[in-house]
């Protein structure tokens, strides 16, 4: 066991499944000699040569399509992609050929490619560094999207990755890098399968669902809850593609209640797909409608603004209230 | 000689040649060194693969015309572009096609039924890409050059001599992938060509849009050596590609080739060019056809006998009655196999679509509906 931060769980859990498999390749930008600029991949280069961390040039669909031709010849490229809002000129070559070679090619073609993406926002950045475009990959069939949102499932949820024969999109909770906690690195592979949700915390008024940065937020938001004598259940999704519904909908059906949060924009999100699906299941289980707590349908807005963008612990509060049926910013409204 | 085509591009580079269009040898020898072994029966014998892949394309554009294929893309007119540069390769080497390059998937010794199965709309792909070392052909312009070149790089990592191959034409030069696909296999110096088939036309197209210089000058800006030939000289064509894979395979880097030809068919089947061909231009180039240059080669070195011409002819009528066959022999795909190979592994939400989708079904075949 040892205390690592999410970053350095991550790098650690790439380091293991490089020396597990020489046909491990990481590609990206800036990710050798300077490791990344969140440092990632720190001393990755050093440790396996240029030939199996390489420094890309700066294109993102030349990161993706040359990714797509190692996997071709029996590689499994890992590709760094450098900021969220950086993925989108790689995104023909993500959702046009990495999600759809194993369906067009009837199961001939592997694409075991994994494709990191720092997201979400919350650190102050310029534009172009908070975006939050995981459900975009989502609605692609094909691929296989998670999110870790700490550094034990960090290290464990990068070599499932890595592992995986389909093609992994690897959303990384950019706030929460410098998280440290105790991380046991011999943790078996399929200590928990990939695609299965966590229950963070055990609840029973209602189900607070989250992924990625804001599992904290929702874990502290539940503490708060429990001070005013409500017991939240926050469910950690990790994978969004698959989404662990059964895990979902066994919760809700003890609490009768949901509430979903996540920084990405609302409409069309993942949020509006676990409302709608969890409300085919369950429906006369709900006592409530079920509530988004998210971003707002807004491009991501300036570093200044960012605070009234993002959801935090008193507006998944105040949406708790409401599923709950306690006064709240909408009561009055006949809301 | 000036090809008709190249009027767009007054700053014309150096078009290399073997045969010109009547057949005669233009001497180079840079260029012939690299075809010396290359004997009159073989010469009848790149002669006699064109003749079959243009017999193949006529008769998948008749199945086309007869409702058994959803669309056919024509390759008429690129013969010696496909044959010379697909029999300069081996067989350990890996193409990346566009959905034209048939004639190389029947060099690549693809089955008939397999060229058909994505243009009847049976199947997303023809074949199983490691079975004949050819992706599945590319629909999406120009993605293929990255993947070339990506594989190309696994060629030089695990330290084989083995070369990829990126088919593309004038129309991707344009697309931001071919351009990264270049500083990609320029800064790792991997073992790729670039096959550029210059066919003058994207759909409506003219190069004159794609390109206000010929399209070989670019690629010297990328650190790439470039060759501009004659597309039609299929002999011409064949040294390109052998030069281009000798510097692969010798640690040399990638290499761009322009092969300078003419789409002399549409686009595909659905295309109407009348709306925007120039006739005369069209008329220029059949002049300059592919087989036709090496037929009066051939003849006049006493080679094109009339036994090697019904021989030919015998072998490509075999070869459209097997592709007709193969064709009819393409059973329609079950309903539920539309959710097969998504993923590699079971996928909660579409199982869930997939066990109602059967119920469905079956609710539909019970009659209780």
């Amino acid at each position: 066991m040892s205390t690592l931060t999410l970053s350095k769980a991550i790098n650690s859990g790439l380091r293991r499944a490089m020396d597990d498999d020489p046909k491990v390749v990481l590609l990206g930008e800036d990710i050798g000699k300077l490791g990344g600029v969140f440092r990632v991949t720190d001393g990755l280069q050093k440790d396996f040569g240029a030939h199996r961390v390489i420094d890309t040039p700066l294109a993102e669909a030349g990161i993706i399509g040359t990714a797509v031709g190692l996997a071709y010849r029996g590689y499994r490229p890992v590709c760094e992609i450098q900021f969220d809002g950086f993925i989108y000129p790689g995104f023909d070559q993500i959702v046009s050929q990495v999600a759809k070679l194993h369906y067009r090619t009837r199961g001939a073609v592997k694409m075991p490619i994994t494709i990191r993406v720092p997201f979400g926002g919350g650190i102050g950045a310029v534009e172009h560094h908070s975006e939050s475009p995981e459900a975009y990959f989502a609605h692609t069939a094909g691929l296989r999207v998670i999110s870790c949102s700490n550094p034990q499932d960090a290290h464990l949820m990068i070599r499932q990755a890595i592992a995986c024969d389909d093609p992994v999109l690897f959303f990384e909770p950019k706030r929460r890098y410098w998280t440290k906690a105790d991380v046991d690195e011999s943790l078996a592979l399929d200590s928990f399968p990939m695609g299965s949700a966590r229950i963070a915390a055990a609840g029973t008024d209602a189900t607070l669902v989250a992924y990625g940065p804001l599992v904290q937020t929702a874990l502290d938001a539940a503490t708060a809850a429990a001070d005013e004598g409500i017991s939240l259940e926050v469910i950690d999704l990790r994978s969004l593609s698959p989404i662990d519904f059964d895990t979902v909908e066994a919760s809700v059906r003890r609490t009768g209640r949901l509430v979903v949060t996540h920084e990405a924009q609302q409409s069309f999100g993942i949020g509006a797909e676990i409302a709608a699906s969890i409300t085919e299941r369950c429906f006369y289980h709900l006592e409530a409608a079920p509530e988004r707590v998210t971003g707002f349908d807004v491009p991501y807005p300036p570093a200044k603004l960012e605070e009234h963008y993002l959801p935090d612990l008193d507006r998944i509060l105040d949406a708790v209230d409401r599923v709950m049926g306690r006064p709240n910013s909408l009561s009055g409204q006949g809301l | 000689m000036t090809a008709p085509g190249e009027k767009a591009h007054p700053e014309e580079a150096k078009l290399l040649q073997l045969l010109d269009a009547d057949g005669r040898r233009v001497p180079d020898p840079e260029l012939e060194r690299w075809v010396e072994d290359v004997s009159t029966d073989q010469l009848g014998a790149l002669y006699e693969d064109m003749a079959i892949a243009r017999r193949i394309d006529v008769e998948a554009t008749a199945l086309q015309r007869q409702g058994e294929l959803g669309l056919w893309p024509p390759l008429l007119g690129q013969e010696a572009s496909q044959i010379g540069s697909a029999r300069a390769l081996r067989e350990d080497d890996f193409v990346f096609s566009s959905y034209r390059e048939n004639g190389v998937a029947y060099c690549r010794g693809v089955g008939f039924e397999d060229i058909l199965r994505v243009w009847r709309g049976n199947s997303g792909s023809g074949w199983d890409p490691y079975s004949i070392n050819m992706a599945t052909p590319q629909i999406i312009i120009g993605a293929q050059t990255l993947h070339a070149t990506g594989y190309a790089l696994g060629c030089q990592q695990d330290g084989v001599d083995s070369a990829a191959i990126a088919y593309f034409g004038d129309g991707a030069t344009s697309e931001g992938d071919v351009n990264e696909a270049m500083v990609f296999a320029a800064s790792f110096q991997a073992p790729v060509i670039f096959f550029c088939q210059n066919n003058q036309w994207a759909i409506s197209e003219p190069v004159g849009l794609q390109a206000r210089r010929p399209i070989a000058g670019r690629a010297p800006g990328f650190g790439i050596p470039s060759l501009r030939v004659d597309g039609n000289d299929v002999l011409a064509v064949l040294a390109a590609t052998r030069i281009a894979l000798d510097r692969a395979r010798s640690g040399g880097g990638p290499t761009f080739i322009e092969a300078v030809t003419y789409r002399v068919g549409p686009h595909t089947t659905s295309d109407d060019p009348t709306r925007y061909e120039d006739s005369n231009q069209r008329e220029d180039w059949v002049r300059r056809d592919p087989l036709a240059r090496v037929e009066a080669h051939l003849a006049a070195a006493g080679f094109f006998s009339d036994g090697f011409r019904d021989g030919v002819k015998a072998k490509a009528d075999d070869a459209a009655a097997r592709l007709r066959a193969g064709c009819h022999s393409l059973k329609d795909p079950e309903p539920m196999t539309v959710f097969e190979h998504v993923y590699s592994s079971p996928h909660p939400a579409l199982e869930r679509q997939r066990a109602r989708y059967t119920q469905y079904l079956a609710t539909i075949e019970g009659g209780n509906r």
